[in-house]
């Protein structure tokens, strides 16, 4: 059978796609961001899994105002890379694992979740980003992804209760699927940030810290966290941390925290960073 | 449970709310067009002319045109659109989000190498806190 082997987080703001791929990565400015995942460049070389749930968030690039669906699984063999108004990023193409994707789908909708199932997605920076993070720059990635799109431009966006539950429910499908995998699941996007209005360039450290603490000491409590707290404390554009709690509601109760990165400013954004293990 | 009317006391922030979709909905669908080169190309050649190809208000076309962001979330526009108007421009968020807040691209710079902007007194409108 198929089992969740671990969960990460990351930011995927996407001047990091900007700076690597105009070869900026070494300038002081970046230096630093790119050397907070060199420990996990590591250890996922040691625990490569055969595939990746990963959950983001797409920034008007698959999905204008036309069509706006609140989960929403990738179930193709290949996806290509969104053009998002300066050509589409210098990377590989990501290649889908549809048996699982599918797999998901069907488990997800009869555990009573909605899924919207896609066969045609061009992914953004927000699923590139953190590939190139803990990639770097291959021929190929070097495992499969399943896309897992979240709404939160549009609001309201799902609850991170939901979000939480969605977690779960994933990870019964995964357990019930035949093939013995590796799976990892992985949250993206945040953290504190606000990308508009006169309130821009919004951080707060201790609201991300408490954050980062709670996914290993208080899921519980993030559960609870309404929407209002996160664009209140953490700015409009924090929202996307709800998308963390898919990945925390997947690893089960008990986790063991294995690496945390911090680090502001990335432009805008305070980029977090954190790798979990299931130890139930 | 959908009153969102709460987040009217967060300053500076404008939440994507359903009135504002409606009221955004051809500025940012002009915003989607500008993914394919030959539309960014029809754009740059003769904006105002390419404007008036969308059913777009005027203050929403004057607001683009005067790259005025703070204007166009006014008129319904929504970040995560009109990020294809300064991708198009070559611009980046961080060029975007400092023209938003009264500050020069350089003391926005200063303020986010030293930590961002802080929560103290950004909180609530009403609480002042």
């Amino acid at each position: 059978m198929a089992r969740i082997t671990a969960g990460l987080t990351s930011s995927h703001v996407p001047a990091i796609a900007a700076a690597w791929d105009q070869g900026r990565a070494d300038e002081d400015y970046w230096r630093p961001v790119f050397a907070g995942f060199d420990w996990t460049k590591k250890w996922l070389a040691e625990h490569m899994p055969d595939a990746i749930v990963l959950v983001y968030n797409d920034h008007a690039s698959a999905f204008s105002l036309e069509l706006i669906p609140t989960f929403a699984i990738g179930c193709a063999d290949r996806f290509e890379i969104a053009d998002e108004g300066y050509g589409p990023r210098p990377v590989p193409a990501v290649e889908g694992h549809a048996d699982l994707a599918w797999h998901i789908a069907q488990s997800t909708i009869l555990d009573e979740f909605d899924m919207t199932i896609i066969n045609k997605l061009d992914v953004d920076h927000g699923l590139t980003v953190p590939l190139t993070l803990m990639f770097g720059q291959p021929e190929a990635w070097p495992t499969k992804i399943i896309p897992l799109a979240v709404n939160v431009v549009q609001f309201p966006p799902p609850t991170g209760n939901r979000c939480y539950m969605l977690g779960q429910a994933i990870r019964r499908a995964i357990e019930s699927f035949p093939e013995d995998l590796d799976v990892q699941v992985w949250g993206t996007g945040g953290m504190s940030h606000q990308l508009q209005g006169p309130r821009a360039g919004l951080i707060n450290k201790e609201f991300d810290t408490a954050f980062l603490d709670r996914l290993t000491a208080d899921p519980e409590a993030l559960r609870k966290l309404p929407h209002i707290d996160y664009v209140r404390e953490a700015g409009s554009e924090a929202i996307e941390l709800v998308m963390w709690l898919v990945m925390r509601g997947a690893l089960g109760e008990h986790v063991r925290e294995l690496y945390r990165f911090y680090h502001v400013p990335t432009s805008n954004t305070a980029l977090g960073h954190i790798v979990l293990e299931p130890t139930n | 449970m959908s009153d969102l009317s709460e987040y009217d006391d967060i300053p500076g922030t404008t939440l994507f709310t359903a009135q504002r979709s409606r009221k955004g909905y051809w500025l940012n669908q002009f915003c989607m067009s500008l993914m394919k080169p030959e539309n960014r190309e029809r754009f740059k050649a003769d904006e105002r002319a390419y404007l008036d190809e969308w059913p777009m208000s005027e203050a929403q076309k004057q607001a683009v045109l005067a790259r005025d962001y703070n204007a166009c979330i006014a008129e319904g526009g929504n970040i995560y659109f009109l990020a294809k108007i300064f991708s198009t421009d070559g611009k980046s968020y961080q060029y975007a989000a400092g023209t938003m807040t009264g500050m020069t691209q350089e003391e926005y710079a200063e303020m986010m190498l030293h930590g961002g902007r802080s929560i103290e007194g950004n909180r609530s409108k009403k609480e002042g806190r």
